[in-house]
C-alpha cells in the first residue's frame, strides 16, 4: 500500500512551473485546434479553392478584427503545439531531461511559438 | 525480478506510439507548405490552384489530414478520460468526436475530389 501524501490542490495558490506551463498550453491550444481550427481551416480551405472571387473574398474576411484576432489565436496555437511538441519528442529521446535544460526549453518554446506567431501574423497583413 | 501483472485494455503504448509517428507527419507537412511559401515568395490564388490540381499534392494533404484527426482522437480522448468522469457522458463525447473527425474526413475529400 502507498503511504498517504500531503495533498494540496489549492489551484489559486499553486504556482506552475514553466514546463507545467508549456505543457498545459499544448492541452489548451491541441482542445483549440480541434473546436476551432480544424472546421475554420477546411472552411478557408474549401473558399479558396472555390473560385478567384472567394479566394479574395477570404484574403478580405481576414482584415475583419475579428477574425484577426481568431485567426492569430489559431495560428499561435498551432505553432506552440508544434514547438512543445518537438520538446516532447526530443524528451522522450532523453534529450535535455535534467532540470536546467528542461526548464530552458520551455522558455524556449514559449519565445519561440510566439516570435513564429509575430512573423507568421507580420506576413499574413 | 519484478512480476508485474499488467491489467487493461492494452492500447496506451500503441495510441502513445501513433501520437507520435503522426505528429511527425504533420511536421513534415508543414514545412513542405512553409518550403513551397518561401520558394515561390509567397502563395496567391493561381498558385494555390495550381498546387490542388495535382495529384501528389492532395495525397499529401489527405495524408496529413488523417494524420491530424488520428491525433486529434487521442489527444481529446485524453482530455474526455482526464475530466468527464460519468462513464456514459464520456461515451457520448467519444463517440461524437470520432463522427465530428470522420465528417471531417469525408469534407476534405469532398473539397479536394469532388469537384472532380
Amino acid at each position: 500500500m502507498s503511504k498517504p501524501r500531503p495533498i494540496y490542490l489549492n489551484l489559486v495558490q499553486i504556482r506552475l512551473p514553466l514546463p507545467g506551463i508549456v505543457s498545459i498550453l499544448h492541452r489548451i491550444s491541441g482542445a483549440a485546434l480541434f473546436l476551432i481550427g480544424i472546421p475554420v481551416a477546411l472552411y478557408a480551405l474549401q473558399s479558396s479553392l472555390d473560385s478567384a472571387a472567394a479566394y479574395d473574398r477570404l484574403a478580405s474576411s481576414f482584415s475583419n478584427p475579428v477574425a484577426k484576432l481568431v485567426l492569430i489565436g489559431l495560428i499561435w496555437a498551432y505553432l506552440h503545439h508544434l514547438c512543445a511538441g518537438i520538446r516532447f519528442l526530443l524528451l522522450d529521446l532523453h534529450k535535455g531531461i535534467e532540470l536546467k535544460p528542461a526548464r530552458q526549453s520551455s522558455a524556449v518554446v514559449i519565445l519561440a511559438s510566439l516570435a513564429l506567431t509575430l512573423i507568421v501574423g507580420a506576413r499574413l497583413w | 525480478m519484478v512480476k508485474r501483472v499488467v491489467v487493461g485494455a492494452h492500447y496506451g503504448s500503441g495510441d502513445w506510439l501513433a501520437q507520435r509517428i503522426t505528429a511527425v507527419v504533420m511536421a513534415v507537412y508543414t514545412l513542405l507548405i512553409l518550403g513551397i511559401a518561401l520558394y515561390n515568395g509567397g502563395l496567391d490564388y493561381a498558385l494555390w490552384q495550381q498546387l490542388f490540381a495535382g495529384t501528389a499534392f492532395r495525397i499529401a494533404t489527405l495524408l496529413f489530414a488523417l494524420a491530424l484527426f488520428w491525433h486529434a482522437w487521442i489527444g481529446v480522448r485524453d482530455i474526455w478520460m482526464d475530466y468527464i468522469k460519468p462513464a456514459g457522458l464520456r461515451l457520448t463525447f467519444e463517440v461524437l468526436t470520432v463522427v465530428v473527425l470522420l465528417a471531417y474526413a469525408a469534407w476534405l475529400v469532398q473539397i479536394m475530389w469532388g469537384r472532380a
